[in-house]
This record gives C-alpha cells, structure tokens and sequence, in this order.
C-alpha cells in the first residue's frame, strides 16, 4: 500500500516542477537496528523518488558501507542525505513525515538549484562564518 | 528545517540535521527536547520554537563565535 495518497502525489509532482538538476536521495538503513522503520523510510523515499525522473535513491547500509556512512556522517537510522551538484550537508534523520515531508521536498528542490532561498544579508553573513556548523532540528510527526 | 537547510546549501560549513525526536528519544533525552521544533546550533546554542530567518541567522552567528574566556 501507498504511503502517499494520490492527492499527496499530486501535489508533490506540482512542487517539483520547480526541480533545476538531478538530486540524489541517499538512503541509510539498517535492518537488524531499525526494520520497520527503515523500511518505511526505504518506501516513502522510493514514492517521492518516482514523481520525478530528476531524482535517484541510492540505499546503503552502514554496517556494510562503512566509508561512506562516515563520509556523510551518519550513524543512525533510518536517515536521508539530499544531494545535488554537490553533497550541501542535508540530512534527515528518521521518517520525514508531517512537518518535516514538506521540508524534505522543499530541500530537493533547493538542493537541485544549489540556490538558497534566504536574503543577500544573510548570505553575506553565513560566508563569513570561521568554523563548521552543525544544526540539529528536532521535531515530531505532528 | 526550512530556514536550516537553506543555510546549508548556502555555506560549506553548515550541515542541516532534522530529527524525528519520537524515533530517537535517546538522542532526544541528551538534548533535554521538551517541545518542538527545537533547534541546536553545535551543541552549544539552542532555542525552541520558529526564528525569523535574522534571529535564526544571529544564533547561527553565535554558535560560530570562539567560546569566551
């Protein structure tokens, strides 16, 4: 059974439009630490994935994939990187469903144009930031 | 996550992490998450609840800046 209902797809398939590039959709599961919901992570990606020809999944394990888990800093799951020209540092960590579905389309799109949608100031000012930085968002399906 | 990612894609040295906090509570406990959205910014800077995207972007600032002494 679908996650996505048809007028979710449509909907999707209707943001999408505004896709520049490829993007990548690196998904991170684990069945033996979380099967369920990696699986479900797995599926709802794959949903997405097929509304437009633009996008790729690519799914690995980290117990397997070692290197590239630590590549991309992951160590949980089920978890999500969105890549596009380049890996820009997005992650998602568990389901991204309720509030974080919208965001987790709304990153596709970004990172397929590489173009962030926030003002030149604050552009401006993220170019001058001296060391890495990690945001954490925490939230919940509701 | 909205606002996170966008930094993310605009500077090399962001990286955007949202959590299902349901799904990782013990993640969860360690940063003390009581309501959400709760932002933290290298475990030093955090907040709950949506920033204007200047507010987000001086927290941001904030965490970046060598520690006091």
């Amino acid at each position: 059974m679908p996650i996505l209902a048809s007028r979710d797809q449509d909907a999707v398939r209707n943001e999408f439009q505004r896709i520049q590039g490829p993007v990548k959709l690196v998904v991170f599961s684990q069945e033996l630490v979380a099967g369920d919901l990696c699986r479900q992570n797995e599926q709802l990606v794959r949903e997405v994935a097929e509304l437009d020809d633009r996008i790729s999944v690519e799914v690995l394990n980290p117990a397997i994939d070692r290197e590239r888990a630590e590549g991309y800093g992951i160590d949980q799951v089920p978890a999500i990187v969105v890549e596009g020209a380049r890996d820009y540092g997005i992650r998602f960590l568990g389901i991204p469903s309720g509030y974080e579905f919208s965001n987790l389309i709304d990153s596709i799109i970004v990172a397929s144009s590489g173009d962030a949608q926030l003002s030149e100031a604050t552009k401006s000012s993220l170019a001058g930031l001296t060391g890495d930085v990690t945001i954490k968002v925490f939230s919940t399906p509701t | 996550m909205r606002l996170a990612q966008h930094m993310a894609v605009a500077s090399d040295k962001v990286t955007a992490v949202a959590i299902e906090a349901t799904e990782f509570p013990e993640m969860s406990h360690a940063y003390r998450v009581s309501a959400v959205p709760k932002i933290v910014i290298n475990d030093r800077v955090e907040f709950e609840g949506a920033l204007p995207e200047a507010s987000f972007l001086d927290a941001v600032l904030r965490a970046d800046a060598p520690a006091a002494s």
